[in-house]
């Protein structure tokens, strides 16, 4: 066991990766020479050469499109879009045509891609470096989106989407990549995608989360403590496909669930949660099914203090719990 | 005023401190370099924000500070003339109108007050028009909560709410539930004084001492258990019983059943026992005597027009009996997959209320277990319960002739309210003739 970031536990998963499978290369923006602006590939170029890092052109509709004919030719490319908020230019090629390729040629072709990109806020980032992306991802089926929080489950489920032979959108919160630390183990291991983890055990209220704001939600459950509410914490980290069984076995547990997402609320993966309770669990609710997300205001502000009103943080979630938790 | 440590780059978030560049005391122009910074990305002078005089440095050399801590005191020239802090936005007075919490929900849904949580997270006024708010006294009950009380039968009415509002909370529930309270509606107990004798030594709580014998040992009830203690007392008080056995010449099924249970087990890939053909024979006898299908209702009696058969099952908390709907329109494969299915659940403890409501007559295989005549007690509040007992091969007379014969006992025990002996003896009558006549020929599909 060795304590890393999140940032180096992406490092490390990839670097194996490619170790042990020779068709897995990485491409993108400032990734080669420069080792990633978060320094995610730092040292790849030197280890596997310049056929296997590239170094591409500031374009993410072909960087995606490219690692897609490279996929369906038999590579596994796991190309990086800089930030999520450029992420958009690889629509057409993603959910247009990666996400059909399995279906639409009847399994004869498949795209083993991944596309990762660092996305979400709370950095001073504003417009262009701040937002979350993976509703409109997690809309679509063909594709998967992992969403980790921590070291453990980003190393597990990347070294997974990797492996994995059809395309993954993979995004991890900027923030964590060194806010976080945690065990991860030196031995080989892969977490399955599509399942999430009880980070926390609890019985009176459960909050179903992902990304960074787990970290705030698992202290928010440590301050409801002493008002004697106990708080279940499930980290979905995989939005699509969610881990049905898992959401409503917590939702029959506690009967008051709270949804808990950096991405603005309407129309996003809080939505679909609390559809899948309320259509599956009603007879268990004990409480309305509750979200707490981001705000109807199209970008993430730039000075700090409205920044900081549109982040949730621990102690706007605890007021929340606390919410539930008397109906 | 407090210094803090600013934020340099996205996704840095701590710095170590370095060589502090003024010290104590010392009169500090607005921009003077106070201290070196050191992160990851960048090794930096910090300037001061602030004109004034180095009050406290709070972040030694080499201590490492997240961005946002604090790491000196500065006595700012401001601070001297008026003490204000920094947060005072007096300038800026937001109009009466978007002072009130928009919060999360913005634009989309300008007109919806935020609901509870679902707001910026601040705390909502409990008087403010939320749907349901303005329900008055009328009393709701959450669906968590009236499922759990109707699977341990339990009168909302007597529990107290501690949720908004006065609500009865899921967990007031279970508190209630797990008390010493049984779950017994005393009216009903009340309402039979006159019958029998029986209900006087009816106690709705434990009369034990509470202080045990060294040689004793206190059980606690289950609410498993509580339901099924509730559940025998009603069927033992208020409903008057008798009991009816006759005996069934099985060896036709018995042939049969030898014959095709293989391949229905490759086929179907379930077991098939002498359950289906029972719960078929049943079905039958209760279309042809339906009175043995009712509820007793105090001055009337119901007839149900659906078939829907209990099967008593021990699972592992206890007596559970869940049940098939229509099992009047299932074949014998039909049923075995059904039996199947509901006795796998009850077994792993997967039950759902939907599995266990709606019973009308309740079948139970006291034979599995080797009794060769039993005395059930009818399920409450249905009509009859008939048990199979243990097919056992005995000599029979036949045609004036010693012959072995698979020979298996049904019990019946009905209400006498409803049912007299007539219908009684008729329907195990129907049920022990159809079982007699089955041959290689029945059809199991």
């Amino acid at each position: 066991m060795t304590i890393k970031t999140v940032l180096e536990a992406v490092h490390d998963a990839m670097q194996e990766e490619m170790r042990r499978d020779k068709t897995v290369f990485v491409m993108g923006e400032d990734i080669g020479a420069r080792g990633g602006v978060f320094l995610a590939t730092e040292g790849f170029l030197q280890e596997f050469g310049e056929d296997r890092v590239i170094d591409t052109p500031l374009a993410e509709s072909s960087i995606a499109g490219v690692a897609l004919g490279a996929a369906m030719h038999g590579m596994r490319p796991i190309a990086e879009i800089e930030f999520g908020d450029f992420i958009w230019p690889t629509i057409n090629q993603i959910v247009g045509e990666a996400a059909k390729v399995r279906y639409g040629t009847q399994g004869k072709l498949n795209a083993p891609m991944v596309l990762r990109a660092p996305h979400g806020g709370g950095v001073r980032g504003a417009l262009y470096h701040s937002q979350s992306v993976e509703a409109f991802f997690a809309h679509t089926p063909g594709l998967k989106v992992i969403t980790p929080s921590t070291p453990y489950d980003a190393k597990g489920l990347l070294k997974s989407a990797i492996r994995d032979d059809d395309p993954v959108i993979f995004l991890e919160h900027k923030r964590t990549y060194r806010l976080v630390k945690g065990e991860v183990p030196d031995a080989e291991y892969t977490l399955p995608i599509g399942k999430a983890d009880l980070k926390r055990e609890g019985s009176d209220v459960t909050i179903i989360t992902y990304g960074l704001m787990l970290h705030h939600c698992l202290e928010a459950a440590e301050t409801v403590e002493m008002d004697d509410i106990d708080v279940e914490v499930l980290d979905l980290r995989t939005v699509r496909p969610l881990d049905i069984d898992a959401i409503l076995e917590t939702t029959k547990k506690t009967g008051k669930v709270l949804i808990v997402h950096e991405d603005n609320k309407a129309l996003g993966v809080g939505a679909e949660v609390s559809a899948i309770i309320s259509e599956n669990a009603f007879e268990y609710l004990d409480g309305p099914v509750s979200r707490l997300a981001g705000p109807e205001i199209p970008a993430m502000p730039f000075a700090p203090p409205l920044e900081e009103m549109y982040m949730i943080d621990s102690e706007k979630i605890a007021n929340s719990v606390r919410q539930l938790a008397e109906y | 005023m407090k210094i803090e440590l600013p934020q340099v780059g996205e996704s840095v978030t701590e710095g170590i401190i370095g060589k502090w560049l003024v010290a104590v005391g010392d009169k500090i122009e607005k921009y003077d370099p106070l201290v070196e910074v050191v992160t990851d990305k960048v090794a930096m002078e910090l300037p001061s924000p602030v004109a004034g005089t180095l009050r406290e440095i709070i972040a030694v050399e080499g201590e490492t500070i997240p961005m946002g801590g604090v790491i000196a005191d500065i006595e700012s020239e401001n601070e001297k003339a008026a003490p204000t802090t920094e947060d005072n936005p007096a300038d800026l007075e937001p109009s009466s109108e978007q002072d009130k919490e928009i919060g999360t929900t913005g634009i989309l849904l300008k007109d919806v007050a935020p609901v509870g949580p679902t707001g910026s997270g601040g705390i909502i006024d409990s008087a403010s028009s939320i749907k349901g708010q303005n329900r008055g006294s009328r009393v709701i009950y959450s669906p968590a909560v009236t499922r759990l009380a109707e699977i341990h039968d339990i009168n909302l009415e007597m529990v107290t709410g501690t949720g908004r509002n006065g609500r009865v909370t899921k967990k007031d529930l279970q508190n209630f539930i797990d008390s010493e309270k049984t779950s017994v509606d005393s009216k009903s107990i009340d309402q039979d004084d006159k019958k029998s004798s029986n209900t006087d030594s009816v106690r709705t709580e434990g009369t034990y001492p509470n202080v045990l014998a060294n040689d004793e040992e206190k059980i606690t009830l289950s609410p498993v258990r509580k339901m099924i203690a509730s559940n025998m007392v009603k069927s033992a008080t208020l409903i008057p019983q008798a009991w009816s056995l006759v005996e069934v010449d099985v060896s036709g099924l018995v042939e049969l059943r030898n014959k095709v249970k293989d391949d229905f087990q490759k086929r179907e890939k379930v077991n098939l026992t002498y359950l289906p053909f029972v719960l078929k024979a049943v079905s039958e006898s209760l279309k042809e005597i339906p009175l043995l299908n009712s509820s007793w209702n105090e001055d009337s009696i119901i007839l149900k027009h659906q078939i829907n058969l209990g099967i008593a099952v021990a699972a592992p908390d206890g007596l559970v009996v869940p049940v098939i709907e229509n099992a009047d329109t299932l074949s014998i494969s039909g049923l075995a997959h059904k039996l199947d299915y509901l006795t796998t659940r009850a077994r792993e403890g997967t039950l759902t209320v939907s599995d266990v409501q709606s019973g009308t007559f309740t079948v139970n295989n006291t034979g599995a277990l080797g009794s060769i005549a039993s005395q059930p007690l009818v399920n409450y509040p249905q009509a009859g319960i008939i048990t199979t007992e243990a097919i056992v091969k005995r000599p029979v007379v036949v045609n004036d002739a010693i012959a072995i014969r698979s020979m298996m006992n049904i019990c019946l025990s009905f209400d006498h309210r409803i049912i007299d002996g007539e219908h009684a003896s008729g329907f195990n009558r129907s049920v022990k003739d159809q079982l007699e006549s089955i041959n290689l020929n029945t059809q199991i599909y």
